[in-house]
């Protein structure tokens, strides 16, 4: 019985563990993406200014409160407009921005394309 | 033809994109935030500074009266350069001073109001720094003038003379 008791205990630390491990990575993850507004070219993450901690405190206070990372996000949104998000959304502001790089990338594939093409014809 | 259209298309293209990139050098790199924006102002638990007693905002603020939310700490030293003005303007009766303490201890913070003077009508506490997120502030000192639950304007950094003539505009 006692055997069991400890296996338990050694069961539900380790359980324990992974869960607080599981959050650390979320909250690394989520705060990578955002931006540090009061340091330039600094992520949330990397800073160590007052916001970015404050920051980072709100981030773990809403993931226990059961947020998902896009309701912090929007949270944020909100609170700070679109430029605290490293990852820009697609809207009408950013849609030459995400259409670009597909329409370099088609007309890269044409130009070959074609060569390709006329080179076997030949 | 078509051989004359592909070094066209190619041009146009990268054209384009040289006028984008172009138009992109001008626009300013720093950070400006949104001043004007009138959005409501937040809803959050705090405690009161000299009791202790837990405060909810909305139960807080009333409608139509004017209040000025400052984002204040005692190691703030631009705090220190703004207090003064605070004072002046607590006489006037229109507004209230509302104080939110950041990350502050408490007995330096007492110390500060001892010495400076304690224009605030209400202190919230702010130990993590997280009600202050509530509010969007990027940090000390700050502050939010509000009018129907609703931010009318914010300032972010000391308060001077200008904006304290600019706020008593606001608020004739």
């Amino acid at each position: 019985m006692s055997i069991l008791k400890v296996f338990l205990i050694i069961f539900f630390l380790f359980n324990l563990n992974t869960v607080k491990a599981d959050n650390q990575e979320k909250i690394n993850q989520i705060t990578k993406n955002l931006r540090c507004l009061v340091c330039q070219g600094q992520s949330v993450y990397d800073s160590d200014s007052e916001f970015a901690n404050s920051l980072k405190t709100l981030v773990k206070q809403r993931l226990d409160e059961g947020l998902s990372e896009n309701q912090i996000y929007d949270y944020l949104k909100i609170k700070y407009g679109e430029w605290i998000l490293y990852d820009p959304e697609l809207n009408k502001n950013t849609l030459i921005l995400w259409l670009l790089p597909i329409l370099i990338f088609l007309t890269g594939g044409a130009i070959i394309f074609k060569k390709f093409f006329l080179n076997i014809r030949k | 033809m078509k051989k004359k259209l592909l070094p066209f298309l190619v041009i146009l293209i990268f054209g384009i994109i040289f006028i984008i990139f172009y138009k992109g050098l001008e626009d300013t790199n720093i950070y400006t935030p949104n001043l004007n924006v009138k959005k409501n102002i937040p809803t959050f638990n705090s405690k009161d500074f000299y009791s202790d007693i837990s405060l909810k905002s909305e139960d807080f603020f009333e409608p139509d009266k004017i209040y000025l939310l400052n984002i204040w700490s005692s190691w703030c030293v631009p705090c220190r350069q703004e207090h003064p003005l605070l004072m002046m303007l607590a006489q006037n009766d229109k507004i209230n001073i509302i104080g939110l303490n950041y990350k502050d201890n408490k007995k330096n913070a007492v110390n500060f109001l001892q010495e400076l003077g304690n224009p605030y009508k209400k202190i919230f506490i702010d130990l993590d720094g997280t009600k202050a997120i509530e509010w969007g502030a990027y940090g000390v000192p700050e502050s939010f003038l509000i009018y129907n639950n609703k931010i009318i304007k914010k300032y972010i950094g000391p308060l001077n003379q200008n904006l304290i003539n600019e706020m008593k505009q606001l608020i004739k």
